[in-house]
């Protein structure tokens, strides 16, 4: 124990504790956590982060249930957090992964946490990525992040994890639903669940079909923007990485095997190809971006005052002034003083 | 911008295959804008109380319509103590007679709610019980 007596005392409760990690969970969820935060993120980065998408009814919760007792057997530890949606109307939700989750009971080494979208529509939540980072710094060997059942733009998990997995069963949707943008394209594996399903061939024959349409594509920043470019540009032609199709029962634990290598493969992938740096730096670029933002419009409304802003808006109902120059206004007002 | 939600896990403890009530409360109780750990069917105390622990909740409702809930409340009372989660409140419904009642409450259990109970008063409940600073 050389390094207990240098780590941050957070960082030691949460390794320490599953009740201390637990209570970081609830304020880093209730936005209450900023300095826990800054304490913990440079003890993370170990964990192997696997995003776990896919329409509702594919068996995304069996699938991470059965995914865990296979890392369970190969000695991980193992930490999930289950995304449900959040009611708009009520701000409630009901979150029923962890029905699926029942074997992984009594097991040290695995922690389950259930989290609701609160209101944002990408398939997590907007504290998510920092619920990931806890549970990074305790120290879990593999994280997998079960989204929302997800339909076809809620994409944001492939930012927040490293292998993205994206779950098709049989007889969901036809040749058209596999085309389509999106969800597809954010996959590293596409699993076939359920594959002792009829209709198993025709769901493989789809997604073939649309793998060899379109070329992998890596999210990398370009000019300071968050772009996908075809993966051969950026690892070249031979060593992009080839989007698998692999099919799994997982309520028996067929092919659970076959689907843990390939993950396997493709975390040595991002590491060899340099691709895992192009997309943390991208994935960074975007986060303080998107910080910054937030801290200089509450600066800035604070110092011309709300009612200025209130003002503008009034004036811009009128039509005496388009939203674009009234922001021009503020910046100039905000800056002089 | 803090926000802070109830959060309450509902599960059924014991053998009974009769989770409407259940399912009727997570509902109420999500309706009122709290987010509901939803376990299922045929859970033991360790489960329980071990879900209770990693999701932080506030409040655990037990729905219990075997008659056991003079062996099992106890146990979970017990575990609850053990894994210091003595600050959560215990809520029970289902069928209870009204001799066990006084017994259960003196244990530490915060609400009973029988048959025919009404949701919005499980909903008061949980307001009252849980400080929300």
């Amino acid at each position: 124990m050389s390094e207990t007596p240098t780590l941050p005392p957070i960082v030691a409760a949460i390794r320490e504790s599953r009740r201390a990690l637990a209570r970081l969970l609830t304020r880093i969820e209730n936005n209450a956590a900023a300095a826990d935060l800054a304490a913990l993120y440079p003890h993370g980065g170990k964990a192997h982060l696997i995003g776990v998408t896919g329409a509702p009814g594919t068996g995304k919760s069996s699938l991470v249930n059965s995914m865990a007792k296979a890392y369970r057997a190969e000695g991980k530890t193992v930490s999930i957090l289950a995304v449900d949606p959040t009611s708009p109307f009520s701000g409630g939700a009901v979150l029923g992964d962890r029905i699926r989750m029942r074997d992984l009971h009594g097991d040290a080494g695995v922690f389950i946490r259930s989290m609701a979208t609160r209101g944002n529509l990408g398939g997590i939540a907007r504290t998510t990525a920092d619920m990931i980072r806890a549970l990074d710094a305790a120290a879990f060997d593999v994280i997998l992040i079960e989204t929302v059942g997800a339909g076809q733009s809620e994409v944001e998990i492939a930012s927040a994890a490293h292998t993205t997995l994206v779950v098709e069963a049989p007889g969901l949707g036809d040749d058209v639903q596999a085309i389509k943008a999106g969800i597809l394209e954010i996959a590293d594996i596409l699993v076939v669940n359920k594959a002792d399903n009829p209709g198993v061939e025709s769901t493989l024959r789809a997604l073939r079909a649309m793998l060899d349409l379109g070329h992998r594509a890596e999210r990398i920043m370009h000019h300071g923007q968050l772009m996908s470019v075809p993966a051969a540009a950026v690892v070249g032609e031979d060593e992009a990485w080839q989007t698998p199709i692999v099919q799994t029962v997982a309520t028996n634990g067929t092919g659970i095997g076959g689907l843990l290598a390939k993950i396997a493969e493709h975390r040595a992938y991002l590491r060899e190809s340099g691709v895992q740096t192009l997309r943390e730096r991208a994935s960074l670029n975007a986060e303080i971006s998107e910080r910054l933002r937030e801290l200089l419009l509450a600066r800035l409304i604070e110092r011309v005052g709300v009612a200025r802003l209130q003002a503008l808006i009034e004036r811009a109902i009128l039509r005496e002034i388009d939203p674009s120059s009234a922001a021009a206004l503020l910046l100039a007002e905000g800056v002089q003083e | 911008m803090s926000e802070r939600k109830i959060r309450v896990l509902v599960a059924k403890p014991g053998l009974d295959g009769h989770d409407r009530g259940a399912k009727v409360v997570a509902r109420a109780l999500r309706d009122a804008g709290m987010e509901v750990i939803y376990t299922g069917l045929r859970q033991t105390p360790e489960m329980i109380v071990e879900a209770a622990l990693q999701e932080d909740v506030d409040v655990i409702g037990l729905s219990i319509l075997s008659g056991a809930h003079m062996a099992l409340v106890p146990r979970i009372l017990e575990l609850m103590q053990a894994h210091d989660l003595a600050d959560v409140k215990l809520i029970l419904g289902g069928i209870v007679p009204d001799e066990d009642i006084t017994a259960l409450q003196r244990m530490g259990v915060s609400g009973i709610f029988g048959p025919g109970s009404d949701t919005q008063a499980i909903v008061e409940h949980i307001r009252k019980v849980v400080p929300l600073e």
